[in-house]
């Protein structure tokens, strides 16, 4: 039976988040923790695939314990299973250092049921990097596929999966061997309201939790803060520009001014006007 | 680890349709100035199939080296062989900076060579520096949203990485006929090593918007107040021949597909003149559009943002502005027009 993994992150919403002018950082109370906008179109994707393929879908996440609502957020999509890793060892992760925790918890979650195929989304909104998902792949020596916007086909039984992957000026069609895994963009898929019975197991649904001590043959040195090669050294606000000059008068003598500044840059406008 | 034994600024060259990618040349011209502070050599690193004559590019861009690996396996670009040529490159040759364009093709392969180095990798770099006498490279760029900018560093390991975005830094003026080194590599590769294979390239038929590459671009906000008041944008953007722009806010209400929208999440642009209407010049609508060379703004509030980063401001309604600006600039352009045609 197929086997899906979807790895989901929990970000604080930056659509309305605020700043701390003096500090830089983020004023947590201002900004509700949600799941990761693209994880949920990951988990989506892994659930049309189960209701296409039959299987199962699970769900993992590295995180803090309030992270188990970001995975209720997956169930209530149609995840079956979910699992959250947190542990103070965790904390400071780079992408490095990420991809090796969710890689352990990927490893002993197959050891149960073996996995053929892993989403990811193609990014996080707070992070924003998109390096996670290619790091989980080289570390289990799967094929990455990022920027997929189509599942054309998956085989479990010979093992192969056909894909879209999004080009700046179309897409390519690639075959993949299974497992491998997917970065997926928005665009594969609308995640519509989720049905009420995803909403009332969601509700009592409880996730396994593990810590470092849970997972296997893990190297300490690679986790968290220690595991991590690049640090965050400085943090500042963008720099604010110095501003224009406001164009004064009636709005036709504003016109007027506007238009011969735009007309010194003669050489764009000749050609134009089908000549 | 002994770092003194890694040595150079590398560029990954993004190549296609025969082509070098304008993010490499950019990036040629940035890992120029910080191999000159360094005191070393700034080298490409170029994978591909018959691809050798684009190392004449390479060089008149500031390279002092090109690493080539030409062979059919590098045909279409893909993670695992890309990635093996450039591990194999990094280990014979050990560079301290290795540069990917922030493209799909830079994120996804410098994500999983830094993986197997392994090494530090920062996304999405905007600003660079180096330490003259550490090496060490200080890798700049917008987070949580574009609401914080973070200098990046990776000091323990070598070599250190960053994919950059493009249209932040400058190429060089190529320079006609500078020559340079060129080291020819190969590895043994099979194509059943290779576990993915493109089996078609579809382009897409209708011509996709690229606004990054338009000279005027007029853009739209929130301010147009509907899918109808932001046919204004068009009408003006079809009178002067520019390209059409959008904020986030305006696609998202589905005025506009999402290949107009500028910003963070859009497409960086920089074109000679930049029209930015009705938008409010929210921080991740700015980084996406600072670096035109002339920015002009109509908003009716003036305390928006946006006149913090414009050259000129028009305080007004659009619906009032933009009419009279359309009809002036019909009448000066079909006279420009006249004046061309009469001289021959
Ligand atoms: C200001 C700032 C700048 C940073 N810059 C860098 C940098 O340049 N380089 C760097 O290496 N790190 C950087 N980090 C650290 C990085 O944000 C964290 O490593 C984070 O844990 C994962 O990266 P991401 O958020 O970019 O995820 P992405 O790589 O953008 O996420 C892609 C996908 O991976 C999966 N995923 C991501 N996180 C998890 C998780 N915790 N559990 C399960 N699945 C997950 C999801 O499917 C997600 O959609 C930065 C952090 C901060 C605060
Ligand atoms: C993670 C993240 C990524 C984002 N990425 C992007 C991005 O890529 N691009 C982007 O644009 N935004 C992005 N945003 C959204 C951004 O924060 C703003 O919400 C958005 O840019 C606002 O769009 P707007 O200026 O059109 O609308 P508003 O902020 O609503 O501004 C409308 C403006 O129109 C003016 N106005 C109203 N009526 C008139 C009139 N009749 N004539 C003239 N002026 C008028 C108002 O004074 C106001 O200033 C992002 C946000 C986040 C959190």
């Amino acid at each position: 039976m197929l086997h899906i993994v979807a790895c989901i992150k929990q970000v604080p919403d930056t659509k309305i988040i605020k700043m701390n002018p003096k500090t830089n950082t983020m004023d947590r109370r201002t900004a509700p923790a949600i799941l990761n906008p693209y994880d949920a179109h990951a988990v989506e994707e892994a659930v049309r695939l189960k209701e296409r393929y039959g299987g199962t879908v699970s769900v993992v996440t590295m995180g803090p314990p309030p992270a188990v609502t970001a995975i209720k957020k997956c169930i209530e999509i149609g995840a079956d299973e979910g699992y959250l890793i947190t542990d103070r060892r965790f904390a400071g992760a780079d992408t490095l250092a990420t991809s090796y925790a969710v890689t352990k918890a990927i490893e002993k979650i197959s050891k149960e049921k073996p996995v053929d195929l892993i989403i990811c989304g193609k990014m996080s909104i707070d992070g924003d990097t998109g390096q996670v998902g290619p790091g989980i792949a080289r570390r289990l020596d799967i094929p990455p596929l990022t920027s997929v916007n189509k599942v054309v086909e998956l085989n479990p039984d010979e093992k192969y999966a056909i894909v879209h992957r999004k080009l700046e000026d179309g897409y390519e069609v690639v075959r993949s061997t299974l497992p491998c895994l997917f970065s997926v963009e928005k665009t594969i898929n609308e995640v519509p309201y989720s049905p009420l019975p995803n909403m009332l197991r969601a509700a009592r649904y409880q996730p396994h939790i593990w810590s470092v001590d849970d997972l296997e043959d893990v190297d300490i040195k690679q986790l968290g803060l220690k595991g991590s090669p690049t640090i965050v050294s400085k943090v500042w606000a963008p720099p604010k520009p110095a501003g224009g000059t406001f164009l004064e008068g009636s709005p036709r003598e504003q016109a007027e001014q506007l238009l011969s500044v735009v007309l010194e840059k003669k050489e764009l406008f000749q050609g134009k006007g089908g000549m | 680890m002994d770092f003194k034994d890694y040595k150079g600024v590398w560029v990954f060259i993004e190549q296609k349709d025969d082509q070098v990618a304008s993010v490499s040349l950019e990036l040629l011209g940035a890992g120029r100035k910080l191999a000159d502070k360094r005191g070393v050599e700034l080298a490409g690193i170029l994978i591909g199939e018959n691809v050798k004559h684009l190392t004449k590019t390479v060089f008149e861009y500031g390279a002092d080296t090109v690493y080539l690996y030409d062979q059919p396996i590098f045909k279409h670009y893909r993670t695992e062989s890309y990635m093996k040529g450039v591990l194999d490159c990094s280990d014979k040759h050990k560079p301290e900076i290795i540069l990917f364009g922030a493209t799909s093709t830079g994120k996804d392969l410098a994500s999983a060579v830094a993986t197997d180095l392994p090494t530090g990798l920062t996304a999405d770099t905007t600003e660079l520096d180096v330490e003259e006498d550490t090496g060490l490279l200080l890798a700049s760029r917008p987070a949580f949203g574009g609401n914080i900018m973070a200098t990046i560093l990776c000091k323990k390991y070598r070599p250190q990485m960053a994919t950059v975005r493009s249209k932040v830094m400058k190429a060089l003026e190529p320079e006609p006929g500078r020559a340079g080194k060129i080291v020819e590599e190969t590895i043994s590769l099979k194509e059943d090593d290779i576990r993915t294979k493109v089996l078609e390239i579809v382009k897409e038929t209708v011509r996709k918007v690229r606004i990054d590459e338009a000279d005027i671009i007029v853009a739209g906000g929130k301010g147009l107040g509907s899918y109808e008041g932001f046919q204004l944008i068009h009408h003006l953007a079809e009178t002067i021949g520019g390209a059409v722009g959008a904020s986030r806010d305006v696609v998202e209400a589905g005025w506009i597909d999402h290949a107009h929208q500028v910003g963070q999440t859009g497409v960086t642009v920089t074109p000679k003149i930049y029209f930015a209407i009705g938008i409010s010049g929210a921080i991740q609508h700015i980084v996406g559009m600072k670096n035109s060379g002339l920015i002009i703004a109509i908003n009716k509030d003036k305390e928006a943002p946006i006149f913090q980063n414009c050259h000129y401001g028009i305080v007004g309604d659009a619906f009032e502005i933009v009419p009279i600006l359309i009809e002036m600039f019909e009448n000066a352009l079909s006279k420009e027009k006249v004046d061309i045609a009469s001289k021959g």
